[in-house]
């Protein structure tokens, strides 16, 4: 049995509201993040002495550069490239620094800038085996993986186009409730189904529009945070795993499902009592493969739940109350930060007008990092009402 | 089915050429120098004998070093398959929209593939270069095809059909059996140049007869001449094919003073770049004009040129010179596109090769392996027996290929 996350608090969800293209650099966007999390904790910025970064388009700096481009002096410093898996890597391993006393606060940061030309360069230099045997072939990146997996997983478990519409469609319903999403106007299916073809079978609404921001949160003890005044939510349990299933010809599964009895164990819970639910959903079928392996329904299950749930922050089964990336906008390696700044709002009574209601228990997954043919991290962490 | 293009309207803009994503790692580019000889090789662990992809530096199942690339079953089947309607990347852009699979090949790992139109469950997988010159893969229907009838794959292919090529001398047994093998082919216009222009050579009637070819005096020693004709045909070339050249026999010590040497040279090297400074350029210019733009420029070169072969010392030497820099020609080529073919013949059965024991290169043959290798998109060409098995030898080790060809 692995050693609980007791006593471990998440407090201050910052979400720097998000811009479709910026002149700014990263650095900038980091920069607000951290001075967000400095005048709502009433820290001052000397006393975080835990630092956290995860961005595409910092390089050639890192964590470290930061530091001094920052003015910090931390004792203890990570850098997590993970892409849409930081948010959950991040908060596991400041976690741990946490409750063994070799930090007092870590400030967790996801940033990144879009100028015009940026997504390219990323899909450009992505990885070794992305510039070797995928971007030669004219997608790039993430559209040409994922038509693959969408159009795999409707073969194999009779998924249709309109299932994975109506989670985009209740997405766009909770992003309109959402202050800093980018997509202002509502969606409907007939829309969501007449949109142009991108890479078939995905087409415009299925596919995350890259934009530039920032989200941050700080990890600390409950007591500290309760000496501080915050609002927070706890850790109760959370997972990660790379390159699962390495031999899977094709990816219908990811870590989650190596893992999740470890992580509902932990958490002393189950799928049933999670009162909402945050994917990483750059793409809709991510998100049933997530419900799916987390054991929400069994694999293949997806698109009957679909059918029988609705998705909005007032449904039967709340899921991204912000919109999630589909709808708010996706700023790189924050939109691994997205769903765990929208958990601790839930769980500490600052979601408004999306609140679910009486949450007291939420899931938080993470993915990412399509290196080749399939997203490589996942992780997972379940987070509840502190009171 | 590819359809013959309309005529150019000289008023529009012709497009300049773009390329597809070209950087590969060093560990890659193993892909790439068996796809330009036509080979479909992964690496496979010599260790535990597992085949992977995309190129590691490493084993994942053993993490073993000794990852070699070794020619592997081309078959597998389509998991899935898309079509692109958007790129980021201008290539594809303008070339929407494009096929793509996703393959498990039956040697082991899935592979991210371009896709052939008349694909089914069943593919083959073939390594090709693309416009960059990388190697890519594409996934083919099992039956065989000319993948160059395949609009999208056909952007991997230098194929001669419904293009213009210049063939830079017919006098020779195989500059005739290149025009036949080019009209057969299907090429729209064929030059065939001659560079003595006040003789009728043997054959010339017979080329005189084939309706699409042209006969123009040619000599590439004569800069002048040179320039004149890619001032005349320049910018309609899509195909060079530079196939003339001076050969006469023995090294060093039979011969007196430098004349025959300097022959060769002048033929087999100045000759190419003569050629390659007048018609580059405007090559290069056309690298993405349509259906049938400019796409490729082989060299007729020797086996001799890796390894000299003393018995015909000097004219080794030439070649050498000529593949040197053909090299620095396929550089000045690629960010067009356009393809430097070179084709490196063991001995043809010719006068010059008299001696030569047996097997010896048909001119029908080599000039048919020429248009295969266009159709095919390959760049190194190694045809027939000899030219092989001196490749082997000169790869396995070329001190070794040194001193028995000195024997």
């Amino acid at each position: 049995m692995r050693q609980g996350y007791e006593g471990v608090a998440v407090a201050v969800p910052v979400t720097i509201p998000y811009e479709r293209y910026s002149i700014r650099a990263a650095h900038w966007w980091l920069a607000r993040a951290l001075s967000a999390i400095v005048s709502r904790s009433g820290l001052k910025k000397d006393q975080i002495d835990g630092l956290s970064v995860s961005s595409f388009t910092l390089a050639p700096d890192t964590a470290i550069g930061l530091t001094q481009h920052l003015g910090l002096s931390p004792r203890w410093l990570d850098h997590v490239p993970f892409g849409g898996a930081s948010g959950v890597v991040a908060l596991r391993r400041a976690a741990r620094a946490v409750q063994a006393g070799d930090v007092d606060v870590v400030a967790c940061l996801a940033g990144d800038t879009n100028h015009v030309d940026s997504f390219r360069l990323t899909l450009a230099n992505f990885s070794q085996f992305a510039r070797d045997a995928v971007y030669p072939y004219g997608a790039g990146g993430p559209n040409a993986s994922f038509a693959f997996l969408t159009a795999h997983y409707m073969a194999q478990y009779g998924a249709k186009r309109e299932d994975f519409g109506k989670l985009c469609v209740a997405q766009r319903a909770n992003a309109l409730k959402t202050d800093f999403a980018l997509f202002k106007k509502p969606l409907t299916l007939d829309e969501y189904m007449a949109a142009r073809p991108i890479a078939e079978p995905l087409h415009l609404f299925d596919c995350v529009m890259p934009c530039a921001g920032a989200d941050a949160f700080l990890v600390l003890s409950e007591e500290r945070a309760k000496q501080l005044g915050l609002k927070y939510a706890k850790l109760l349990g959370t997972i990660e795993r790379h390159n699962a299933f390495a031999s899977d010809p094709v990816q219908m599964r990811a870590g989650w499902a190596v893992d999740r009895e470890d992580l509902y164990t932990q958490a002393g819970a189950g799928p049933a009592d999670m009162d909402f639910v945050e994917t990483y959903d750059d793409y809709p079928v991510i998100s049933l493969m997530q419900i799916e392996d987390l054991g929400f329904c069994a694999k293949g299950e997806g698109p009957a739940f679909v059918r029988e749930h609705s998705f909005t922050h007032d449904g039967t089964f709340p899921f991204n109350t912000s919109g999630g990336q589909l709808s708010v906008g996706q700023a790189g390696a924050a939109g691994g930060y997205l769903g765990m700044v929208e958990a601790i709002r839930q769980l500490t009574g600052e979601a408004g007008p999306r609140t679910v209601r009486d949450a007291k228990l939420g899931l938080v997954s993470g993915f990412g990092m399509i290196n080749f043919d399939r997203g490589l991290g996942s992780g997972a962490a379940i987070l509840a009402r502190a009171s | 089915m590819l359809e013959r293009p309309k005529r150019k309207n000289p008023v529009l803009r012709t497009r300049l050429p773009t390329l597809p994503p070209a950087a590969r790692s060093r560990i890659a580019l193993g892909l790439t120098a068996a796809a330009a000889m036509g080979r479909f090789e992964l690496q496979q662990c010599k260790d535990c004998g597992v085949v992977q992809y995309p190129p590691r530096e490493a084993c994942q199942t053993c993490l073993s070093t000794k990852v070699f690339w070794k020619q592997q079953p081309d078959g597998g089947e389509l998991l899935a398959r898309t079509v692109l309607h958007h790129s980021n990347d201008l290539f594809f852009r303008e070339r929407l929209p494009w096929r793509l699979g996703l393959v498990k090949l039956d040697c082991g790992p899935t592979v991210v593939a371009h896709l052939h139109e008349s694909v089914e469950k069943k593919v083959k997988v073939r390594a090709m270069l693309d416009r960059a010159g990388q190697a890519v893969l594409a996934a083919l229907p099992e039956k065989e095809i000319n993948v160059a009838d395949d609009r999208q794959l056909r952007e991997f292919t230098c194929d001669p059909k419904f293009r213009k090529v210049l063939i830079t001398d017919g006098k020779t047994a195989l500059g005739q059996s290149l025009v036949h093998a080019f009209a057969k082919a299907q090429a729209d216009l064929i030059w065939v140049g001659h560079s003595e222009p006040w003789k009728k050579f043997k054959g010339f009637d017979d080329l005189a007869k084939i309706p699409q070819v042209t006969l123009l005096p040619l000599d590439l020693t004569d800069s002048k001449n040179v320039r004149e004709v890619a001032a005349e045909i320049g910018a309609k070339v899509d195909i060079v094919v530079n196939n003339a050249e001076h050969h006469r026999a023995f090294g060093i010590s039979n011969r007196a003073g430098v004349e025959t040497a300097r022959a060769e040279m002048d033929v087999n090297y100045f000759g190419l770049l003569r050629l390659a400074q007048e018609l580059g350029p405007v090559m290069r210019a056309r690298g993405a004009d349509g259906q049938s733009s400019a796409v490729a420029w082989v060299n007729v070169l020797s086996i001799y040129a890796l390894a000299n072969f003393p018995p015909h010392g000097t004219f080794s030497a030439s070649k050498a010179a000529a593949h040197s820099l053909a090299q620095c020609l396929r550089a000045e080529m690629r960010p067009a596109g356009v393809r430097v073919v070179n084709v490196f013949p063991g001995p043809i059965d010719d006068e010059w090769n008299q001696l030569q024991p047996p097997p010896k290169m048909s001119p029908a043959s080599l000039a048919g392996a020429i248009v295969k290798a266009l159709q095919d998109g390959i760049e190194d060409v190694y045809p027939g027996d000899v030219a092989q098995e001196w490749l082997a030898r000169w790869r396995d080790n070329p001190k070794a290929l040194e001193r028995e060809l000195s024997a």
